[in-house]
């Protein structure tokens, strides 16, 4: 076994410092140390994106990296995404469109969502459809997926258009 | 799936990695992205006793473009590289073939130097570059030297770079003409069954120059000199790209596996390389 390493994480907006060893996984490291547990394992082979949280502004398949390479990052996880009673807009959107079944893929998809609607704020379904082909579902079909992320996609516009114009008066 | 215990490193230059590589040899391999790398260290077909990371080196990272020369770092991502507006509009060929690897989260981690170095006959990067005739710069304990994409390949994840040199960038012309990098995969996130690279140049209403690369139909990248020289001087009609195609199935040599028999392959390569030439002509 090699030497543990002193590992410092920013998840949520929270500094975490803890030991871990380096081949320890970053999803194993946010759940079984952290107790941070809505990102999934799912295939733990990199192709389901269950696990997909966000690495210093890129999405990423945390059964993919070690902990290793995220020291020193600032991750956001579903946790700090939204909150019961406090839910993020896509959040709200996939359960008016049942956007999910089982939910074991949800809180993926929902991260992964959150960062295609920062980079592409107004995009086609095609390109929802491209930028969440790294996250599997297999209850719905992906039909109530794509529509719930549009419908996101447009109520986050219309907020945004509401704060310019309350900005200017 | 927990892989064998390692020692890991995250040194800031490379003068650390080769110091790194010297000193462990065989035990020691540098990670890009770490998407190929991880998974079958996970699935313990790969032993790394000493684990380098290279994404703290500056001089790895960045894509520039002067006058005629494009370089691009090894540690530039898929990602970068799709979104890189200048490198869009002078070869938007490397584009195109990003966009076909892998799925977003993948190409947030993934880059182009790991797809080069690591050898896959999978990897599209190494076709294209083939395509592209593009030189790669590794640097060792002896210094640095540059080997041509289409002399770098030498079997399935075996290359002309050394234990103990490394990746430093990749560099090629500015491509001139029409292009495509067409390729049929079962799902997203699966390597190719068939992928073609192709640029093509027109003067006169007829081929000027042409360069083809497939990918995945062999355990190297193939670069058809047979195909490109086809289509030379015609205006890629019918039979031009029947004599293109056949040449090309001179030069691949699939093996069966989950992705079908030799047959299949050979069928959807013909088919990947009249599409991919098609769209090539048409945009020269």
């Amino acid at each position: 076994m090699s030497d543990k390493m002193h590992i410092k994480l920013n998840v949520n907006g929270e500094d975490h410092e803890f030991l871990a060893e380096p081949r320890d996984l970053l999803i194993y490291a946010l759940r079984e140390k952290l107790n941070i547990t809505g990102p999934h394992v799912g295939c733990d082979t990199s192709h389901c994106g269950a696990c997909t949280v966000t690495l210093n502004g890129k999405s990423v398949k945390s059964c993919t990296m070690f902990v290793a390479q995220a020291n020193g990052a600032e991750i956001t996880t579903i946790e700090g995404i939204g909150q019961p009673g406090a839910l993020h807009v896509l959040q709200e959107s996939f359960r008016e469109h049942h956007g999910l079944q089982c939910g074991f893929c949800t809180p993926g998809m929902i991260t992964r969502a959150t960062k295609l609607l920062e980079e592409i704020p107004n995009p086609t379904e095609k390109e929802v459809r491209f930028g969440m082909a790294g996250n599997i579902c297999r209850c719905t079909g992906y039909q109530n997926i794509v529509k719930s992320i549009l419908a996101a996609a447009s109520e986050l516009n219309a907020l945004s258009e509401d704060q310019k114009v309350e900005a200017a008066e | 799936m927990i892989p064998a215990a390692f020692d890991y490193y995250r040194p800031k230059d490379v003068e650390g990695v080769l110091a790194l590589l010297q000193e462990h040899g065989d035990d020691a391999r540098v990670m890009a992205g770490g998407h190929s790398l991880i998974p079958m260290m996970k699935f313990r077909m790969a032993e790394v006793p000493h684990l380098i990371d290279l994404q703290d080196i500056a001089a790895l990272r960045g894509i520039t473009i002067d006058g005629d020369t494009i370089t691009i770092g090894a540690m530039v991502s898929q990602h970068e590289l799709i979104n890189h507006d200048g490198l869009s509009a002078a070869a938007p060929i490397l584009r195109e073939t990003a966009l076909q690897i892998a799925d977003p989260q993948v190409r947030y981690m993934g880059t182009v130097g790991g797809n080069i170095a690591n050898g896959d006959p999978g990897n599209d990067m190494p076709g294209l570059m083939q395509c592209l005739d593009a030189q790669i710069e590794l640097l060792g304990p002896e210094g640095s030297r540059v080997v041509a994409a289409r002399d770098y390949f030498e079997a399935a994840y075996m290359t002309d770079r050394e234990d103990d040199e490394i990746l430093i960038s990749v560099s090629f012309a500015v491509p001139a003409g029409g292009y495509a990098y067409e390729k049929q995969k079962r799902k997203i996130g699966d390597y190719a069954t068939a992928a073609a690279a192709v640029q093509i140049t027109k003067v006169g209403g007829k081929v000027a120059t042409a360069s083809i690369a497939m990918t995945n139909l062999s355990d190297v990248p193939v670069w058809s000199l047979g195909a490109a020289d086809a289509l030379v001087g015609t205006a890629c009609e019918a039979g031009a790209l029947k004599a293109a195609v056949a040449a090309m199935l001179g030069d691949i040599d699939p093996t069966e596996d989950n992705r079908g028999p030799v047959a299949f392959k050979r069928h959807v390569a013909g088919i990947i390389l009249t599409r991919a030439i098609t769209r090539a002509w048409d945009r020269a």
